[in-house]
């Protein structure tokens, strides 16, 4: 095995950084910006690993636009009932798996940490993301994000995105 | 100001319309135990999963009975039969995986092996090894089984029961649950995945709000504001004869926009101007002659079954204590379901579950009541929308299942525990 090449090294990091921002907007709470991490016809889905392991399709989030993902920040901010809480995601290194085109697909580990009103802090869901990512326009933006979670047991609810 | 403590006064004449619950029901671990013993292990049929989460010979699900582990299998004959997960020798869990098929069961401390209908069929070294050990030779297989439930199914639905008395599962039930489970399980289904929802209060909470259609327009704003469920629209709360189970239900109805704002008033605020970027969340298919579009059949003591568009699921009560319980929804569709049926539904699944955008809110319902009732030994609720009597309404502005629930608790548990 060679050392990387600049290309690969350039793509490694844009998709490092896409992932990490990701992450920022939602743990900061500008859920409002982060839609604008996704293209248009995207597809956003937060589903447990004992579904995805048996192929079946049936996930707690699942949004296939830009709009479905706005409607939930909508959603969140003005129509959803839910304990205060905040988010904050710890994430493992992001690996390319394969590159076709303009089209990077990768794969990074994530811990989601919530705390709650009563100050306690508490791994909320972990597992990995599973990324298509398009590095064609001016900033890398998702095709298509999947977070797959070993946390089954979803704590009360799941109102912010993964 | 003065501070009005409620009464504990809650063991009122059968006359006295309106109910009050003693908050120590939720909290106290008396409670919580007798409720075990006679509800979970009682005379009851609790559920146990769907038949279609065990299609083949030798599939099984390791599930619970209230909090009693328990392992339902499918036989090689076709039968299907729950046991208790608990070795008959020195009480090891027998199944430690939550699904898959085998042969036989074999617990993993001694390999005691057991047969899909619980039977013990194996122990090694039953007659020693080179002449030494082995069981005594009185030791007869025969009394050393799993322990074995009644079990029997409704339309595709297992339920389960550690009562050799209790009457029969479809008796149980009562026709209108059974014509509702018939209603949905009209047709072979398919499992489309399930969710784990864990939430930190008593799950007779969850009793109390799946029976409750006063709330749904008031806590749960995003459904109000698609119209997909008012309490203007047209709707039925009815209970069994005996009161365990409710059916709230509603048709697509037409919206009355002015009707609502009245009717609201100066609740919480809600935008009826709010529109979706995507519409196609709510895009559907009326599936049913009947027109309903929601269905919440809540079944005594562990089930709810519900139709809300066109998700179809199972919600299952899991108790861990008195104050933990874990809902897990099994979502279906029908075998039949085309493609984009399949896709109608798995989009819609958006709406309900711990992350649905229109039920999310329950899980933290049943929290603000635990959180507030905490260390509480005399204070009660006050249970009286829709006249305060456990009585069939014509419209979805009651309680009054709610109060059949604790009728039959109060029968089955009582709420005069002496405190510890």
């Amino acid at each position: 095995m060679g050392l990387p090449t600049l290309e690969q090294m350039q793509l490694q990091h844009a998709a490092a950084q896409v992932n990490a921002l990701h992450a920022e907007l939602i743990d900061d709470d500008r859920l409002e910006e982060w839609p604008d991490l996704f293209e248009e016809n995207c597809r956003y889905s937060v589903i447990s690993a004992e579904n995805h392991n048996r192929s079946l399709n049936l996930a707690a989030v699942f949004c296939d636009s830009r709009g479905m993902l706005v409607d939930r920040i909508v959603s969140l901010r003005r129509a959803n009932i839910f304990p205060a809480h905040s988010y904050r995601h710890i994430l493992g290194p992001t690996r390319v798996k394969s590159t076709s085109g303009q089209i990077v697909t990768t794969q990074t580990n994530y811990v989601v940490l919530m705390t709650r009103n009563d100050g306690q802090t508490s791994i909320y869901n972990s597992g990995k993301y599973v990324d298509e990512i398009d590095v064609s326009g001016a900033a890398p933006r998702f095709l298509s994000k999947t977070a797959i979670f070993d946390t089954h047991l979803i704590d009360t609810m799941m109102v912010r995105p993964i | 100001m003065s501070i009005r403590q409620q009464t504990d006064a809650f063991d009122q004449a059968p006359s006295t319309a309106g109910c009050r619950v003693p908050y120590r029901v939720f909290t106290d671990r008396q409670y919580y135990d007798r409720e075990q013993e006679n509800i979970f292990k009682g005379n009851c049929w609790s559920f146990v999963g769907l038949e279609a989460e065990v299609p083949q010979a030798g599939d099984f699900k390791s599930t619970f009975v209230g909090e009693t582990p328990v392992i339902l299998t499918r036989d090689s004959d076709g039968s299907l039969h729950v046991v208790v997960n608990r070795c008959a020798h020195r009480g090891a869990l027998v199944c430690r995986e939550m699904r898959g098929n085998r042969a036989s069961l074999e617990c993993v401390y001694h390999q005691w092996a057991y047969d899909l209908k619980g039977n013990l069929i194996g122990v090694p070294f039953r007659r020693g090894l080179k002449g030494q050990g082995g069981m005594p030779g009185d030791f007869d297989m025969s009394q050393h089984n799993l322990r074995q439930l009644r079990t029997e199914t409704v339309g595709g639905l297992v339920f389960a029961s550690f009562s050799e008395t209790v009457e029969s599962c479809r008796d149980f039930l009562g026709p209108i649950v059974v014509e509702q489970i018939e209603r949905i399980m009209c047709k072979p289904i398919t499992v489309l995945g399930d969710q784990r929802q864990r939430i930190r209060g008593n799950w007779k909470l969850y009793a109390e709000n799946t029976r409750d259609p006063y709330h749904a327009s008031l806590l749960h704003l995003f459904h109000n504001t698609f119209g997909l469920y008012r309490s203007t629209q047209t709707g039925e709360a009815l209970m069994d004869a005996n009161k365990r189970h409710s059916l709230l239900y509603s048709i697509a109805a037409s919206n009355d926009d002015a009707a609502d704002k009245q009717a609201y008033g100066d609740a919480r605020t809600f935008d009826t101007e709010f529109k979706l970027q995507d519409m196609s969340l709510l895009k559907g298919r009326q599936e049913f002659a009947d027109n309903v579009t929601l269905v919440i059949l809540a079944v005594y003591p562990n089930l709810v079954l519900q139709q809300i568009q066109n998700t179809l699921a199972v919600r299952q009560t899991v108790t861990y204590g008195p104050d933990e319980f874990e809902l897990v929804w099994t979502h279906f569709g029908y075998q039949d379901d085309d493609a984009e049926m399949q896709a109608i539904r798995l989009k819609q699944a958006n709406l309900i579950g711990p992350a649905g955008l229109i039920s999310m809110e329950d899980g933290e319902a049943v929290e603000i009541v635990q959180d507030a009732i905490v260390g509480e030994a005399s204070a009660t609720s006050y249970i009286a929308m829709g006249g305060g009597r456990a009585e069939d309404a014509d419209h979805l502005v009651t309680e009054g299942a709610i109060i059949g629930f604790w009728d039959n608790y109060r029968e089955m548990v009582g709420f005069d525990l002496e405190p510890a």
